[in-house]
């Protein structure tokens, strides 16, 4: 009988086969199936039990889920604007800067360079309502109050969006920055002789050859901020009461607190349908951009 | 009406001067040419007019008003750059509207200007596509096209042609002459090709290290250059140039050959005084295959080392005075290297320079 031997092409992509199936493959079918069982952490055993659709019912009719889920929703579009708006005007600034721009662009990456915990850690302590920077300043320019800037919901939402806002600007403001380096000058100097002001030509030159950049920007900010934990985690906890709880705080809860880890990874499975939702719209409008200056889907 | 005038302008660049204080009044309705090897200051001047380059020095005036710290869109002039600046995120007809939707003007209007634009430069069926989906020529016309529909006082060209084939050159300079008599704007028109300059300008501004060397119209350039840069500049095969020295009232070249003085230089050249000796292909011609011979005539024996048969005319390369010189041949019959013929050259056509300064000695 003549020995099978493996195709040659499978043998060499073995190992990385066996890599992908590892730390990829089995995690995820694992989860995908946990989903499908009231596995709790505590009682192994549970793992084995089918409930079928039961934990995703469960969640679509959660309130809690459904109000962390619109506060990721909100959080997200305030930040991912917010910081768009800033990067675009720091980075207009830097490129209008003809001496030191380096220094300023490496400045400009300095948040970057911070884990989010020590960031949460900072602004945690900027924001302590009895020892926080914000307060004191307050205090010291005789306003004689003590804000619950973690405490009160609302507060506690700017102040983290503040600390992700101050963290990532840069992000857009360098991928904007390379967009400029990247511009034609003519076609402004066009504009210029065909009569558009400074604010004409931005309007209608440069940001359109921005657009692409704006939104790659947007793209891989809108999967982060999707799932921000460690700065919000560090700042509050999600809480108090669950006022500043986002997806996944919340389910990182559920799964590692409550040790209800089919639940969590249903919640995990539906929050990934926002991200894929956003990335989606986002490579929608970036080829719809590049598709408009030129640059061909 | 709108004259162009430029006094004493300079242009500097931290200590780089890139031009030296220029002087030049341009008509209305006038079609010049600013021509010079590259780096001679061309587009840098042309920028100054359209206010895309501070003014270091001296006064930039459009129809009258000085437009020194006019910024472009006060200055009521069209540019056409070298690699056409498109909007590249627009289509055609949104290029060609742009500067009148940027102006508030109706969009019946803008149409009528645009459809206008399109149909002299030929354009209806490219309306709706975008720079990128365009070719080269097509391109042009485009930016062309969105010089016109502005309808501006002054019309700047920044070697439009020079990324066309040398087809299609030819054919854009016919459209861009057309289109001036057409029209009739003041156009001021860098290029870095001679022969553009001689076939479109009304009067050549040639150009070297930002200085102005000689102003004229072509024929003016190329009958009477003021010196050998010139000489050599214009037309083409450029000007033969021999080295010599005046001998008793000859021109004694290298090799030991006389010459007559040429009659437009005689009486100005001191004895002994070198010279350099400057005749165009045009007038050295083999006998028998010559055109438009007048005045005294200098008749030589030389070896042809190379032909190249242009068709009507084969130019012929010989040595004459010590160097290669160019020589013209009307009526061409077949000519191999090496064969010896008798020239004829046309000494009242014939220049002479100051072999120290280069500058012509002509009464
Ligand atoms: N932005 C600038 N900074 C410094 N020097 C410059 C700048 N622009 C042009 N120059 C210099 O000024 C001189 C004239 O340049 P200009 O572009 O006017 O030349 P040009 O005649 O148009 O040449 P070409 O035919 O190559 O286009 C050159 O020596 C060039 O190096
Ligand atoms: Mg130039």
């Amino acid at each position: 009988m003549p020995r099978r031997r493996l195709p040659e092409w499978f043998l060499l992509l073995l190992p990385a086969i066996i890599v992908i199936a590892a730390v990829v493959l089995i995690p995820l079918i694992f989860s995908l199936y946990s989903s499908f069982t009231p596995y709790k952490l505590t009682r192994p055993s549970t793992l084995w039990k089918w409930i079928g659709t039961y934990n995703y019912e469960k969640i679509l009719t959660d309130a809690k889920f459904w109000a962390a889920f619109g506060r990721t929703v909100l959080f997200l579009t305030i930040a991912l604007n917010v910081e768009m708006l800033l990067g675009l005007g720091i980075a207009l600034l830097v490129n209008k800067v003809t001496w030191g721009q380096r220094t300023l662009r490496t400045v400009l990456m300095f948040p970057m360079m911070f884990s989010p915990i020590l960031v949460g850690f900072q602004f945690k302590f900027i924001f302590n309502d009895n020892i926080g920077l914000v307060n004191n300043v307050l205090q010291s320019m005789g306003f004689n109050v003590a804000l619950p800037w973690l405490v009160d919901g609302k507060l506690a939402m700017f102040s983290i969006a503040f600390a992700e806002i101050w963290m990532s600007t840069s992000v857009f403001a360098i991928l904007i920055l390379a967009g400029l380096f990247a511009m034609p000058r003519d076609p402004l100097e066009a504009a210029k002789v065909d009569g558009c002001t400074p604010w004409q030509s931005f309007r209608h030159i440069s940001l359109p050859f921005l657009m692409p950049f704006i939104y790659i920007a947007m793209t891989i900010r809108s999967l982060d901020v999707a799932r921000a934990y460690d700065i919000v985690q560090i700042m509050t906890g999600g809480g108090p009461a669950r006022r500043t709880e986002l997806l996944w705080t919340l389910m990182s809860r559920t799964g590692y607190v409550d040790a209800r880890m089919g639940l969590a990874n249903a919640m995990g499975y539906v929050s990934i349908l926002l991200s894929i939702f956003f990335t989606v719209y986002f490579f929608r409008k970036l080829s719809a951009a590049r598709a408009e200056i030129g640059m061909g889907g | 009406m709108t004259e162009v005038t430029l006094s004493n302008v300079v242009k500097k660049y931290g200590a780089h001067q890139a031009v030296h204080g220029i002087d030049l009044d341009i008509a209305d309705g006038e079609f010049v040419v600013l021509v010079g090897p590259s780096g001679c200051g061309k587009s840098t001047t042309l920028r100054m007019i359209a206010g895309l380059e501070d003014i270091t020095g001296g006064e930039v005036s459009i129809g009258g008003r000085v437009v020194n710290d006019l910024p472009p869109r006060e200055r009521n002039i069209s540019m056409v750059f070298q690699n056409y600046a498109l909007y590249p995120h627009m289509t055609v007809r949104e290029n060609l509207g742009f500067s009148l939707h940027i102006a508030k003007q109706e969009p019946a209007q803008i149409k009528t200007a645009v459809d206008q634009a399109a149909g002299i430069l030929g354009l209806d069926e490219l309306m709706d596509r975008k720079p990128a989906e365009l070719s080269g020529g097509q391109r042009q016309r485009v930016a062309m096209g969105r010089a016109i529909v502005r309808s501006p006082d002054v019309f700047l060209f920044d070697e439009p042609l020079s990324n066309l084939d040398a087809k299609l050159r030819t054919q854009m300079r016919a459209e861009i002459k057309k289109l001036h008599q057409k029209i009739g704007n003041t156009i001021i028109y860098v290029t870095h090709d001679q022969v553009e300059a001689m076939t479109l300008a009304d009067r050549i501004v040639l150009m070297r290290d930002g200085h102005i060397v000689q102003v004229g119209t072509p024929l003016e350039l190329f009958n009477t250059p003021v010196d050998t840069f010139v000489a050599t500049f214009i037309g083409s095969p450029p000007m033969n140039l021999v080295d010599g020295t005046v001998r008793g009232g000859n021109i004694q070249l290298t090799d030991g050959q006389s010459l007559p003085v040429p009659v437009g230089a005689r009486g100005l050249v001191r004895e002994g005084q070198d010279v350099q000796f400057g005749f165009r292909a045009d007038n050295l011609m083999p006998l028998g295959h010559a055109v438009d011979e007048v005045g005294e005539i200098h008749q030589v024996d030389l070896t042809i080392t190379l032909t190249e048969p242009l068709g009507t005319e084969t130019i012929l390369f010989t040595t004459f005075g010590g160097i290669e010189v160019q020589a013209k041949m009307f009526n061409p019959r077949p000519v191999r290297p090496g064969e010896q013929m008798t020239f004829r050259l046309v000494l009242d056509k014939c220049h002479v320079f100051d072999a120290a300064s280069g500058t012509a000695i002509r009464s």
